[in-house]
């Protein structure tokens, strides 16, 4: 094996890719074999750090200097200074990584990382994912081993059902039942399908686990078809992904080379292989029986259940269909037992739980926590809290299907059954946090503005229940808001709840649902006091002016085309905000910053 | 595009139509790739295709019309896919949006008619620790404020 004396890695996840991370790549390979050092130096490509906030990332080992924002003209400076001379380039190092003695912190222990535990996401930012050996260095494949030459199938049935995991697309369902029901339906032809569709806006989980970690999506799959009895595994992954696309294809190809995924396997008379569907962008799709009809080929709409794909689902077959998280903890379970993975988390909801941070946060990116932990400690301990002083107003989880919880929750902890007795859900994992500049009202309507435009069509409810939804959305932020809009808002929310087809129609008020139950208030002043309280509905915004900063100069009065400005030379004006029509033009004159909107 | 190369685009096409031909979620893979080869699914592409495939074009039509990665009209050059992701929505993606269109005078989903920009709003792109972000063909922009954007259009229409 090839020794290197310094190891610089990379990050090569969407996040920092968008933010130049390729050319950063492009820029070392240059310098290092121009300075003859790449076999003294290796670089590696890897998956997602989390650290989103802080890319492009760059960390060298073995002095763990984590340097972020780099730019390629700094790579200049890396190698000429720390990979040439040794020499730490402290300016690029990122804050939190830095001890008050100038010393450089463990990663483990920078405040971002420290409360958190990588099970999930244990290799991404490790390994290179393009590479199987590193996979197969850090324990990779070994539970698939495992399984298939130490353990029967119903063996690994029962580890993964005592281990307590569930679901982690944000159903919550036992993962170990799951596959039990399909084990016991009797058919030549199984399927295992692995869902990469991650359409909830605002989350990139398993993004990153297929982008840093393809394999262990492969490996679990197999094991699943070992369990179940199947042959054949799908992955439906969103077209929109493209470099996960592309290292999971890298992956397949390795494992069929290295006779991992192909016929039997490690010796044994287990066969399985894995196929790529791509999806085309519906975000129903997501759902399960949705999903296994696009993979079919045809339009994805969800079906009524039963039959359960257990019993009936890919191209008629039993079916199990697990999210990439929940493969992603598969073979760790496997390796490791039931009870080790039993030992963390809550009494109901075991293990950790990925969560993709963003909004109005400090470090945007990906943190991984045990279940239990509670929202305050992700939010202020590892996001760091809001940025430029303001404040907190409400974080919200599950997406499209979840909610939004106020100040008084923010203790809540982690896990599926607190965040539903709370009035949100787990959803697949997307945490946006919002602050007082954020309107409660336009976040619900632009979550039902999503979900009128995601329905499928198929059944009433969701196609036009949601539609007159939005629409009395639509009239409160412009003002137009009417007595009783609450309760018909309530009214509608509970009869597509109780009558959608399915999981995601049924669960598409609950924006709307949680926002009216915590943030009443917002909705009342949009109604009877035509006002938006944090600034946001524009129709319900008065200009005005400010008699400290106003000079009196009549430019405003000048260019109001609706005549709605009054005042005298050299004394402040004033805007009648009933003749206003709030084009913005007097704010965009005003050359004394006086005019504002409130 | 001139006649001879529609044509072989045309070709082309049928050679993937017999390859995907009865095999299972034929009408998915064959619209993707049709999708890449013309940038779009015009009529007579999906006529072709449920010929080729032996499938009611009703069937073809509901594909191509059911998921968003499909277009029915040709798009710009440049495609800008202004990012109305949640974490990009609560940092100011709207007024981002609303700045591309007052900037091109079109609205959201259509093309300019000089055909160089296409605007759409797109679902999360997972560059969140960037938003509110927007994508212009392959190049990602991110920490926008509105002023930002008239700047970097003219960039694209220097090209």
């Amino acid at each position: 094996m090839e020794l290197f004396r310094s190891h610089v890695l990379i990050c090569g996840g969407t996040g920092c890719t968008s933010s130049g991370s390729a050319q950063l790549l492009a820029r070392f390979e240059k310098l290092l074999a121009d300075n003859q050092l790449e076999k003294e130096i290796k670089l590696v490509h890897t998956g997602c750090f989390g650290l989103c906030e802080a890319g492009p990332v760059v960390i060298v080992y073995p002095e763990g200097a984590f340097y972020s924002r780099v730019k390629v003209e700094d790579v200049d400076e890396i190698v000429n200074e720390h990979l040439i001379k040794g020499r730490i380039v402290q300016r690029l190092l990122h804050h939190g990584s830095v001890e008050e003695d100038g010393g450089i912190k463990a990663l483990d222990d920078v405040d971002f990382y420290k409360k958190q535990k990588r099970i999930a996401l244990r290799n991404c930012g490790v390994i290179n994912p393009e590479n199987i050996d590193e996979y197969i260095a850090f324990d990779g494949y070994k539970a698939l081993a495992k399984a298939l030459t130490e353990m029967t199938r119903e063996e690994v049935i029962d580890t993964i059902k005592k281990s307590g995991l569930r679901g982690r697309g944000g159903g919550g369902f036992s993962t170990g039942l799951k596959w039990e029901f399909a084990y016991k339906s009797q058919n030549e032809q199984k399927y295992v399908c692995c869902n990469a569709d991650e359409g909830d806006p605002g989350a990139f989980m398993d993004r990153s686990v297929l982008e840093g970690d393809p394999h262990v999506v492969l490996e679990s799959m197999a094991i699943a078809g070992y369990a179940i009895g199947a042959n054949q595994g799908y992955i439906y992954v969103r077209a929109e992904y493209p470099i996960a696309v592309e290292r999971l294809q890298i992956a397949i190809g390795q494992a069929r080379e290295y006779g991992l995924l192909g016929k039997n396997i490690f010796g044994t008379d287990f066969s399985f292989d894995v196929d790529i569907r791509l999806g085309a962008g519906a975000f129903v799709c997501g759902e399960e029986t949705a999903l296994m009809a696009s993979i079919e080929g045809g339009r994805g709409e969800p079906r009524p259940r039963p039959p359960f794909p257990a019993v009936k689902g890919l191209f008629g077959k039993p079916t199990i269909l697990n999210n990439v998280e929940t493969y992603a903890n598969v073979a760790q379970i496997i390796l490791k037992g039931a009870d080790w993975f039993a030992s963390m988390g809550t009494e109901k909801s075991k293990g950790t739980k990925v969560f993709a941070l963003g909004g109005k946060i400090n470090n945007t990116g990906l943190v991984e926590v045990p279940m239990g932990t509670t929202l305050r400690e992700i939010i202020y301990d590892i996001g760091g809290g809001i940025p430029n002083g303001k404040k907190f107003k409400a974080v919200q989880t599950g997406g499209p299907s979840g909610g939004c919880l106020p100040m008084s929750l923010i203790d809540t902890p982690v896990d599926y059954d607190s965040l539903i007795a709370a009035g949100s859900m787990m959803g697949s994992g997307g945490m946006i946090v919002m602050d007082e500049d954020n309107c409660m009202v336009d976040i619900a309507r632009f979550f039902l503005d999503f979900t009128v435009d995601e329905s499928c069509g198929k059944c009433t409810p969701c196609r036009i229940g949601t539609r007159r939804m939005l629409e009395i959305l639509n009239r409160i932020c412009e003002g137009k808001g009417e007595d009783g809009d609450i309760e018909r808002l309530e009214n509608l929310a509970q009869n597509i709840k109780a009558t959608a087809l399915c999981g995601l129609g049924q669960t598409a008020p609950n924006p709307v649902l949680s926002t009216i139950k915590q943030f009443r208030h917002e909705y009342e002043a949009h109604i009877y006091d035509k006002h938006c309280p944090a600034g946001v509905c524009k129709k319900l915004l008065n200009y005005v002016i400010d008699p400290e900063k106003c000079r009196g100069c009549t430019l405003c009065a000048r260019v109001c085309p609706t005549g709605s400005i009054s005042g005298k030379v050299k004394e402040p004006h004033v805007i009648d905000s009933r003749k206003c029509i709030k084009c913005g033009a007097c704010m965009e004159k005003c050359k004394f910053g006086a005019i504002s909107k409130k | 595009m001139s006649v001879v190369e529609n044509n072989d685009k045309y070709l082309q096409l049928d050679a993937v139509i017999a390859e995907n031909k009865g095999r299972k979620g034929a009408v998915m893979m064959t619209l993707q790739k049709a999708q890449d080869m013309f940038g779009h699914v015009p009529k007579d592409v999906q006529v072709r295709i449920a010929e080729g495939l032996g499938v009611p074009l009703s069937e073809v039509y509901g594909v191509a019309t059911f998921y968003s990665q499909f277009a029915l009209e040709p798009r710009g050059r440049f495609v800008i896919g202004v990012c109305l992701g949640t974490a990009c929505y609560v940092k100011g993606s709207k007024n981002i949006l609303e700045k591309v269109c007052e900037t091109l005078k079109v609205p959201v989903g259509k093309t300019t008619e000089d055909a160089l920009f296409t605007i759409k709003d797109t679902r999360c792109l997972g560059a969140c620790g960037l938003a509110p972000v927007m994508m212009i063909n392959d190049d990602v922009y991110g920490r926008l404020v509105p002023d930002d954007v008239p700047g970097i259009l003219d960039k694209y229409r220097a090209m």
